[in-house]
């Protein structure tokens, strides 16, 4: 039988719907429109229409991240491209499965810089895995289905497609499954056995292990397994900002989050460990610190898809490449058998990180200006919410604040961009993983420099039914910058005031905002309406929600490693530096 | 700083240079010399890069390099498993009484002299890194007008190929 023939628009869609790819987020445009036009008519796949394409990159990275599931944008050539540019680098650094198509100007004017011309393919290819510019129809099929292999297997990331306005106009056969040549990319997912072994026996030596649990965790799905190996070993286990969720912090072999702003008895966990158990964490500087004076006694298990994270930035013992799921299951196997005949002895190591969660828990204490503690907010927010709601932040002291004071149970449900640090994540990321997960309540909680930048996408979120919930930590400030300030620019508070507390000229002013996008918009200032407006927002379900929490400015984040510092300095408070005692 | 001779082979895709030189910038690697061309395969290209590298990091440059999809292969060819060459023009001024000696000092390098003109001469040469530097500060004293030079290309000793594996 004869190939169907069909436009390269078409075999976009077509390519698109037989990778079951159910939902995209983009904005179209003159070089893209000859896609849209037979997306109009496509019955698997929904588009959601964004009111900027960074909104549809961060919707893509949320609804992945949320889901596990490839996200997928669209935009077209020129500014549309450029304006996926910061998404794209956001999925690059968190390792998520993105799936970006642009529309390119036609073959023939490429170079001439032609109205809406940019080289996207040239722009990216320092934040994608790969880039592909497609200059004929034929071309298509074979190259989305590569980017998709290349996006969703090894180490997850960022694939970018563009196509010229030619090859979506021209026709060819469409040809399907295609045949996918990537001589160049063969991730290893299983891991060496010699090395499973080393790993083994340098765990039933170790005295003071630590399992570093990365987000690396979170993408290969394997928190079953973490948790079956936590509690065969018995050691404590620390979960990075980028893992929250991997490990649930129910349990009592949890001790929170390390680095900058990491729990004392994380912190001090790894500092003071003898083995370092990585597990798809990358030694991030925000959790060394000044790298030469981490963990100085530890030796070290790297885990991880990617050969060069390993060694990058920590000299590995027992480098492990593989993916996290089969690694930890085979190490599992390895350790189940050797421990018939021996035992992990870590009795004074829990008796010294017993004592520091007892003493150094986290805490804060009210600003003492009659205004709201974001700390307290955000406890509610969580508590009222449960481990099955999703939550998405902002970039900021409201996102160390969520990672702190929220209990996690399960992986998939912390979103935030860790890695590039992108104030505006929230509200896109929220409405993506509203799609991907329509059952789950999904929470934004943002701060209001970060809701300044993508807060548009509420009219995409109210228009197609998207009902989540914003939280707007709202310290009238830029607040992580003002604490920085604060603590190291002698309260020389350059520019960093947003004017919109309830005490200025509150420009804008978020409720009115809110209802001119269509949410119930609702403000809180007093403690005891706290509760009362998260549950109203929780039932409400027929608009988006959005909660202008009033907050105290000069609250802090705390527990906290100054930049460049090593781990040894951390502040449980202003001034306040923890006592060690008992290990060496 | 040690120089490290890599041998990349690579799919002969659009921008495959621009992705390994903007690799070596943006990690802050540093490339002493490049060469670039196609190979015995059809789609396969072979860039053999000198990249200078301060102890450990070399192991980065080439897992970084690794993740580019469209890198097949990389090879750090060591000087004693591997030849190489560097290839070069040099355009010396010469003149009725320097032209016998220029010519002695092609023979002795076991150079070619491959344009006369009245005033000057352009010789080729071609050997190791050393040879060709050697041969520049011989005929520096006469007058360099021009010199242009390839990267160095290297091959590794013996019966095998680089493409050998891939290629099954």
């Amino acid at each position: 039988m004869a190939n169907e023939v069909l436009t390269g628009a078409q075999a976009i869609v077509r390519s698109l719907e037989l990778l079951g790819i159910e939902d995209v987020f983009g904005l179209p445009g003159g070089a893209i429109l000859p896609t849209y036009d037979p997306l109009m008519d496509s019955t698997k796949i929904r588009h959601i229409l964004v009111r900027h394409e960074q909104g549809a990159g961060h919707a893509a990275e949320g609804y992945a991240s949320a889901s596990g599931k490839l996200g997928v944008c669209i935009a077209t050539s020129g500014p549309g491209a450029t304006n996926l540019v910061t998404a794209i680098a956001d999925a690059y650094m968190d390792s998520v499965p993105l799936l970006a198509i642009t529309g390119q100007v036609g073959s023939k004017l490429i170079g001439t810089d032609a109205f809406q011309e940019a080289d996207i393919v040239g722009i990216t290819m320092p934040i994608t895995k790969h880039s592909f510019l497609v200059t004929k129809a034929e071309d298509i099929p074979e190259t989305i289905a590569a980017a998709v292999m290349i996006a969703t297997t090894g180490r997850p990331g960022p694939v970018l497609v563009d196509v010229t306005k030619d090859a979506q106009q021209a026709k060819a056969e469409f040809v399907w499954p295609p045949k996918v040549d990537l001589p160049g990319y063969k991730p290893v997912t299983k891991p060496h056995g010699k090395q499973i072994q080393a790993a083994a026996s340098m765990i039933l030596e170790a005295k003071k292990p630590v399992l570093y649990v990365g987000g690396g965790v979170v993408r290969a799905g394997a928190h079953k397994e973490l948790l079956k190996l936590a509690e065969l070993i018995g050691a404590p286990v620390v979960t990075t900002l980028m893992a929250r969720g991997a490990f649930p912090d129910s349990h009592h072999q949890n001790l929170g989050m390390p680095g900058m702003h990491g729990t004392v008895p994380a912190v001090t966990a790894l500092q003071k460990s003898d083995l370092l158990i990585t597990l798809g964490a990358r030694f991030d500087d925000r959790v060394t610190g000044d790298v030469k004076g981490f963990a100085t006694g530890a030796k070290v298990i790297h885990v991880d898809i990617d050969p060069a994270e390993i060694g990058k930035i920590r000299f590995a013992d027992v480098p492990i490449v593989g993916d996290a799921k089969e690694v930890i299951t085979e190490l599992n196997q390895e350790l189940t058998a050797a421990l018939k005949s021996a035992k992990v002895d870590i009795k004074d190591w829990w008796v010294f990180l017993d004592g520091l969660v007892e003493r150094y828990p986290l805490g804060y204490t009210s600003a003492g200006d009659g205004k709201l503690s974001p700390q307290h907010v955000i406890t509610r927010i969580g508590e009222l919410s449960g481990p099955e709601a999703i939550y998405a932040a902002g970039v900021g002291q409201h996102q160390m604040w969520s990672a702190q004071f929220i209990k996690y149970e399960r992986p998939n449900a912390w979103l935030n961009s860790g890695g590039a640090g992108t104030m505006g994540y929230s509200v896109p990321a929220a409405m993506g993983a509203k799609v991907g997960q329509p059952d789950r309540l999904v929470w934004a909680i943002d701060g209001d420099g970060c809701f300044q930048m993508t807060n548009q996408e509420l009219a995409t979120c109210a228009i197609n039914n998207i009902p989540i919930k914003v939280a707007i930590i709202n310290n009238s400030s830029l607040g992580m910058v003002r604490q920085w300030q604060t603590l190291f620019y002698n309260e020389r508070y350059s520019n960093t005031d947003l004017n919109t507390g309830t005490d200025t000229v509150m420009i804008p002013d978020f409720v009115k905002l809110a209802e001119a996008y269509g949410c119930l918009a609702i403000r809180v200032e007093k403690e005891e309406d706290i509760d009362k407006a998260i549950k109203l927002a929780i039932e409400t379900n027929d608009r988006p929600v959005v909660i202008d929490f009033i907050v105290s400015r000069d609250a802090m984040v705390w527990p906290m490693v100054a930049a460049g510092l090593t781990n040894d300095e951390v502040q449980y408070a202003r001034d306040a530096a923890p006592v060690w005692d008992g290990i060496e | 700083m040690s120089k490290h001779v890599l041998s990349l082979l690579v799919e002969d895709k659009p921008g495959i240079l621009t992705r390994v030189a903007a690799l070596f910038a943006r990690r802050g690697f540093n490339i002493e010399s490049l060469a670039v061309g196609t190979t015995e395969v059809e789609g396969l290209s072979r860039i053999t890069v000198v990249v200078g590298v301060e102890g450990a990091p070399l192991e980065q440059v080439t897992k970084q390099l690794n993740k580019l999809i469209n890198v097949i292969k990389v090879v750090e060819l060591e000087a004693e498993q591997a030849v190489q060459r560097d290839h070069m023009l040099i355009k010396v001024k010469t003149d009725a009484a320097t032209r016998s000696q220029v010519l002695e000092a092609v023979t002795l390098f076991r150079a070619r002299v491959i344009d006369v003109v009245s005033d000057a001469v352009i010789i080729e040469v071609t050997g190791d890194t050393a040879k060709c530097a050697a041969f520049i500060k011989v005929l520096e004293p006469y007058g360099i007008k021009e010199l242009v030079q390839s990267g160095v290309l290297a091959m590794g000793r013996g019966s095998k190929s680089i493409t050998e594996k891939i290629l099954k």
